[in-house]
């Protein structure tokens, strides 16, 4: 992968919480305009990834650079101004509760554009519209369902055009069919928006419909185990680990005959 | 405005149509709806509308929403549209937006209620949470009553958190706001006294008033502030978690594993934390007698023994055992009937706080009605 089309770089990232060491160096890129999955189980500290990305956490070492800038050094400012290209859908929607749906995607456009009241609730139609939620403006997020605020997650998550969308367990809480909607639209998005996407999950459906790229993370060796598409991971890899995440733990056909 | 994106319309054959150009971005707004409108009253006589994007630059969700817009005036007018023209990243875009068509009757229409209906509403609201009081009062008097044949399913270990929390740890709240009012009193009082010549008297006014009234209702309100709001909080936020729920499918009603705890430790530390701020006020008036006035620590000790009777601490004692219970049922019964949201737990204990104090207030009202006709 050549660094020059890469849209994230993490360079030897080690995450910690106090002197409890979760991964040490990570290093691995994320291409521009691609749908990037964070594999791995639960407890491996891909969702503590996810928010070292997004400047939630502070690495204990190593660093993160969104196209050739650091933003691990960044000042605060500048910090900022990287955040507000970001979108995040966080895993159970994070909807502010005393707003409704359309203040809540409306919400960072009053804050990061100079646009009218009337023109914030223009857009934030379209987008909730984009994301299947027409009609629904007025809605307080605890009178839709889960799927629902998902989806108004999503559309506050792309209010502003956000070059970059990370997801945090996207299908967790969903049926298989809003899942499947949901893995959908986010690649119609990254189409249309031209996104680069990073998507942290374990649900094996959704790694192999969406994922351009991936890395494994390993709770016991504490470091990426794999990277690569996941089909690629499939049919090549020989780490027996991989091999059991990608199946579900089924054994390696023929496997057993060596025992 | 400069280098933003513009549109123009201009007529073609039988055509309208749309001129896109320069850079369209959410910084630099949307057209006005005004000259929308007015562009469009053209249309009306053409039969079709066309773009020509020849002159776009970059371009981001403001151009999606104003081509929706146009896109959904023109269906009112029945004019046709041809999308041909447009970037394909957003004819997708607006695929997407109409892929999923407005459920019907999803949108919320605002209504006015006449006069008699919001009466009638407010009057049902206002039933509804007189039977919730009571529910729940019946409830807790219930689980009051497992617990003393000792069938309540409780951890004593809460118990005794409960306690600490609700007594030892609140001592040092009760300890500054007593002591500052037994010094306001005294303050207030010595001035006046002074022009008799009664400034030993400030000692009688101290201790009757601590003793009687101020010891039980501050800290009434103090731990209506403190714990009260506490346990609406924490019950709140354990119905969002859905705890509450777990423990009714396990069998254990909520109203003994969570509120008897914290309802028994308030309604037992109350009264020993007014008898404590009782002690607490009285230093605070001596502080003041002996710094300000002409009086002697031994003096004000003397005058304030011979004032206080075994009945002014009993009256105090006893209304501050009332008050923890309300206090703890106000706080224990809008954490319980919370709803699941940030904005709900926050109105809880806004609720749990105000109802706490109001009552408490009341309560006193009525004692001294009481304690008035009954001479005590």
């Amino acid at each position: 992968m050549a660094a020059a089309d890469a849209h994230i770089r993490v360079h030897g990232l080690t995450m910690a919480y106090g002197s409890f060491v979760l991964m040490r160096d990570l290093t691995f890129a994320v291409p521009r305009g691609a749908v990037f999955v964070v594999m791995g189980g639960s407890g491996s500290g891909k969702s503590t990834l996810l928010r070292h990305l997004i400047g939630l956490n502070e690495p204990a070492a190593g660093e993160v650079f969104y196209g050739d800038v650091s933003f691990t050094r960044a000042t605060p400012e500048a910090r900022e101004g990287m955040l507000r290209r970001f979108g995040v859908l966080y895993q159970s929607g994070a909807l502010f509760s005393s707003l409704t749906l359309a203040e809540n995607v409306g919400l960072p456009l009053g804050e990061y554009t100079h646009l009218s009241p009337a023109e914030i609730r223009e857009v934030a139609a379209l987008k909730l519209a984009l994301v299947g939620l027409r009609g629904f403006e007025d809605y307080y997020p605890s009178q839709i369902s889960g799927g629902m605020q998902k989806r108004a997650g999503l559309a506050r998550a792309i209010a502003l055009d956000p070059e970059i969308l990370f997801f945090d367990e996207p299908s967790a809480g969903l049926d298989p069919v809003s899942s499947r909607r949901l893995d959908d639209l986010i690649l119609e998005l990254r189409h249309s928006l031209g996104a680069t996407v990073v998507v942290v999950t374990h649900e094996l459906a959704s790694i192999f419909a969406i994922a351009d790229d991936s890395v494994l993370l390993d709770a016991d060796s504490r470091t990426i185990i794999a990277s690569g598409p996941p089909r690629e991971l499939l049919a090549q890899s020989a780490d027996p680990r991989v091999h059991a995440f990608l199946t579900r733990g089924e054994e390696r056909p023929g496997a057993e005959t060596h025992g | 405005m400069s280098g933003s994106g513009t549109f123009s319309v201009a007529r073609v054959d039988d055509a309208l149509c749309v001129h896109l150009t320069g850079v369209w971005s959410l910084d630099r707004g949307l057209p006005p709806p005004a000259a929308v409108e007015r562009s469009l009253e053209g249309a009306a006589s053409a039969r079709r509308v066309v773009f020509d994007t020849a002159g776009l630059g970059t371009w981001d969700s403001s151009l999606v929403t104003f081509v929706a817009q146009l896109v959904e005036r023109c269906m009112r007018l029945g004019v046709g549209i041809e999308r041909r023209g447009l970037p394909p990243g957003l004819l997708r875009l607006l695929a997407l937006a109409e892929a999923v068509p407005e459920k019907a009757g999803a949108r919320a229409h605002p209504v006015r209620a006449s006069i008699p209906v919001r009466i009638g509403t407010a009057t049902i609201a206002a039933w509804k949470e007189i039977v919730g009081w009571l529910a729940f009062l019946g409830g807790a008097t219930l689980a009051l009553g497992r617990f003393l044949i000792g069938r309540a399913r409780y951890r004593r270990v809460d118990l005794a958190i409960e306690l600490q929390d609700a007594g030892a740890r609140a001592l040092p709240i009760v300890t500054l706001i007593s002591f500052l009012v037994g010094m306001i009193m005294a303050f207030v009082g010595a001035v006046q006294l002074q022009q008799f010549g009664a400034s030993i008297y400030v000692a009688n006014m101290v201790a009757i008033a601590m003793a009687r009234e101020m010891g039980a209702m501050m800290t009434a309100i103090i731990m209506a502030g403190r714990t009260g709001s506490a346990y609406a909080a924490q019950l709140g936020t354990m119905n969002v978690s859905q705890e509450i729920d777990a423990l009714t499918t396990m069998g254990i009603p909520a109203m003994d594993f969570l509120v008897l705890p914290r309802m028994l430790a308030l309604s037992l530390m109350l009264p020993l934390l007014a008898v404590y701020a009782d002690f607490v006020g009285i230093v605070g008036g001596a502080v003041v007698a002996t710094g300000m006035l002409d009086v002697s620590l031994v003096q004000y000790w003397e005058q304030t023994k011979s004032a206080l009777t075994v009945t002014d601490f009993a009256t105090g004692v006893g209304k501050s055992a009332v008050f923890g219970i309300l206090v703890a049922v106000a706080g224990c019964l809008q954490g319980m009937r919370s709803g699941r949201s940030a904005a709900a737990v926050g109105a809880s204990a806004t609720a749990a706080v105000v109802s706490a104090i109001v009552l408490v207030i009341v309560a006193d009202g009525l004692f001294a009605v009481v304690f008035n006709l009954l001479g005590i």
